[in-house]
């Protein structure tokens, strides 16, 4: 195998773009410090700080207009701030990679609001595109099976990798752009709004692909979203939006005993109690949501999170969370009436109760 | 170097075990792949002892080589379980292109499609048409015409091009005069540079330039604004208030083109013969005062009747081909491209068939 092993090699090596960097094992995938933004004179975050944690799904909630889309355009370089610091990965998102290294955007996947699918390639042809991007080395055949199997692993059916985007579904399109998100395997994984838009059938099965994915592939999630199930179903932790500023992260509990009225507002509301006490039921006998730090916070951590002791073995972690209550993707899947919104449906006068 | 993902096979007891190491990664398995895909002969067992970290692209090479060979893949780390076990099922054939047959029918298919386009585009133009008669003939009984939208319209088709249409008029006036006298110099008859400039632009380049530079400035407007209000759905929001598109949108955009031409021709000609009176002054020695004063004996009035009977015709043509290709947007973002296209090309073609037609049509009628 020696001289084919260096024939290949030489090919490989040829095409290939630089050096691939090591998996992150901090701490906080992305920390933001003092970040200001304002358009013209509006300001819209005014030195806002936020650590997220490796391995978490940070739910990340706020009024209409208190910038959920600017900040996470924020960290993912799409908006240049005014002032302020985000580091991912711990290396800040504004200055180029270390010369000869990849670039940082091939560490995380964006889901965008609509999915934001190319609307002149096919769904498998989307997937393909960021992998075609950071590694030219790979065969097309091997392309073509890793387009296959992401789109696959995304739920969605077979047939959809030769759809274009205009013939799928809102719901379709929004696994579409998770395949595409998901393609490079990423360790972090940005959600904007995923399941907006979306029947409270398709939102829940969404839900659920999101927690098993981020527990298989040991995934770090940003997930901006305005579903109160959401927040109960999958995340471990709930950064608040307002006054400019991220004024509480914390589990829901949590926040629950801070005082601030719009907090109070959001979580006592008919609504968020109809969600919580769904889903309080439709995870009777499951273990809760996994939690990220073993040792328990004492009330919500007001930014900057101070946050408690991450566990380093994430990868075990996963592991175990996926073995126990976590059916691995792929497997079939229950139907989703069992879940939060089914039972909210079945009964609708619960939040008023 | 980046660091690869390596095998060696290792033959024990007539059994062949395939050992990976190295990260299984998406970065690092280029090379593994190839290998892997070059590799012949049985083998009975992959053995991931010594492999690194693992992600989807990893676990599905390792699957996928395992099935082809019926191997068995020993000392998966946890990890690398779990992640060959998520993969697991979603194996599939599902081809990643878009279905396409053979060039042979596609050919075909195309023309067919083409042609099949050409009798339904010209029934829905006629459809298109009739629908604005019909909006022009409610907005006039219901006395209910949306002058704001109009005079709006007017401005942007109208004033807002006076500055573009100025300059392209005066270059061509300078480029005709100054062609002009150099062919004519040849029979010494400069002089007739008056003539050549105030009659070609009152009669035809004003106009027509002027026709051309709206199709692609207002024209392509028209298709993409309207376009556009399909995609987001505000066309069909306007029909659930009742509101008629066709009274709101295009209504205000035909009408607004049909009454700016005729002035924009004339500007644009007006221009025209200044430029070209600059060129006399500079080139030819006519003086500038004089150049104009001999436009008024040397162009006969209905010059000037020709160009702008053929005006409001050209808006005509140049709205109601922006108007229609919007409204015919459905789908995604590419059609709004598409369609504003073929709006700017389909304009500038009638209209230049359209000139020839008249040409030939006023020199019949005796206005030569």
């Amino acid at each position: 195998m020696a001289e084919d092993d260096s024939q290949f090699r030489d090919a490989v090596e040829a095409q290939a773009q630089g050096e691939v960097p090591e998996r992150f094992e901090g701490k906080y995938p992305i920390s933001i410090r003092g970040l200001t933004n304002a358009f013209g004179d509006q300001v819209i975050h005014d030195n806002l700080d936020l650590d997220v944690r490796k391995g978490e799904i940070l739910g990340v909630v706020g009024g209409s207009g208190t910038g959920k889309s600017v900040m996470m355009r924020s960290i993912i370089g799409l908006q240049r701030p005014q002032s302020g610091q985000i580091e991912v990965f711990g290396q800040n998102v504004e200055e180029d990679a270390p010369a000869g290294e990849i670039n940082l955007r091939s560490r995380w996947g964006v889901l965008f609001q609509g999915g934001a699918l190319f609307s002149t390639l096919t769904v498998g042809e989307n997937v393909q595109v960021p992998l075609k991007q950071f590694y030219p080395e790979l065969r097309p055949e091997l392309l073509d099976e890793i387009a296959r199997y992401k789109v696959m692993l995304t739920g969605l059916p077979e047939g959809a990798a030769s759809k274009y985007p205009a013939e799928l579904s809102g719901g379709m399109r929004k696994r579409a752009g998770l395949a595409r998100a998901l393609a490079l395997d990423p360790e972090l994984l940005f959600l904007d709004e995923p399941t907006a838009g979306l029947d409270p059938i398709g939102a829940a099965k969404f839900d659920d692909l999101t927690r098993e994915l981020a527990d298989t592939l040991d995934l770090t999630v940003f997930l901006i979203t305005h579903d109160l199930d959401t927040l109960y179903a999958i995340c471990d932790r709930v950064a608040v939006l307002a006054d400019k500023r991220v004024i509480a992260v914390g589990t829901i509990p949590e926040l629950l005993e801070t005082d601030h009225p719009w907090i109070q507002e959001y979580f006592n509301g008919a609504r968020a109690r109809a969600a919580q006490e769904s889903n309080a039921r439709a995870t009777h006998g499951k273990p809760p949501p996994r939690r990220v730090s073993g040792a328990p916070v004492g009330g919500a951590s007001v930014a900057p999170a101070s946050g408690a002791p991450v566990t380093p073995d994430g990868l075990a972690r996963a592991a175990q969370g996926t073995g126990a209550d976590v059916p691995a993707a792929g497997a079939s899947r229950g139907p989703a009436t069992n879940g939060p919104r089914g039972k909210a449906l079945d009964n609708p006068g619960d939040g008023q109760a | 170097m980046r660091e690869w993902a390596e095998l060696e096979v290792q033959e024990a007891g007539g059994a062949r075990t395939v050992r990976l190491s190295g990260p299984l990664r998406v970065s690092s398995i280029g090379v593994l792949d190839r290998e892997l895909h070059a590799l012949d002969g049985p083998v009975q067992s992959v053995d991931l002892a010594g492999a690194g970290e693992m992600d989807t692209v990893g676990a599905w090479l390792v699957l996928r080589f395992a099935a082809r060979h019926e191997a068995q893949v020993t000392g998966a780390s946890r990890q690398a379980q779990v992640l060959m076990d998520a993969v697991r099922g979603c194996e599939s054939s599902a081809p990643i292109k878009a279905p396409r047959g053979p060039l042979f029918t596609r050919v075909f298919e195309h023309v067919g499609a083409i042609m099949a386009e050409l009798a339904r585009g010209t029934v829905r133009v006629l459809g298109f048409l009739g629908a604005i008669l019909a909006a022009f003939g409610t907005t006039v009984v219901h006395r209910r015409f949306r002058f704001r939208a109009l005079v709006r319209q007017m401005e942007l088709v109208g004033v807002a091009s006076l500055p573009i249409i100025g300059l392209m008029s005066f270059l061509i006036g300078i480029v005709i005069a100054q062609q002009g006298a150099v062919q004519l110099a040849a029979f010494g008859a400069e002089t007739l540079t008056v003539n050549l400039v105030g009659r070609i632009t009152l009669r035809e380049l004003g106009v027509l330039m002027t026709a051309i530079m709206v199709a692609g400035r207002s024209g392509s407007a028209f298709a993409a604004q309207i376009g556009t209000m399909k995609l987001t759905e505000e066309v069909d929001a306007m029909r659930t208030i009742g509101v008629s598109p066709m009274e709101a949108l295009v209504l205000p955009r035909i009408l607004a083109a049909v009454l700016m031409m005729p002035l924009l021709g004339f500007f644009a000609s007006v221009v025209a013969i200044i430029g070209g009176a600059v060129i006399g002054d500079v080139l030819l020695g006519i003086p500038f005062l004089s150049f104009l004063a001999r436009i008024q004996e040397v162009v006969p009035t209905y010059d000037f009747y020709v160009g702008m009977a053929k005006a409001p015709v050209f808006g005509l043509i140049v709205a109601l081909a922006g108007c229609y290709q919007g409204m015919q947007v459905e789908g995604d973002a590419e059609q709004v491209g598409l369609r504003t296209t073929k709006a700017v090309v389909q304009a500038i073609f009638i209209v230049i068939v359209l000139d020839a037609f008249f040409a030939v049509f006023f020199s019949e009628i005796g206005w030569e």
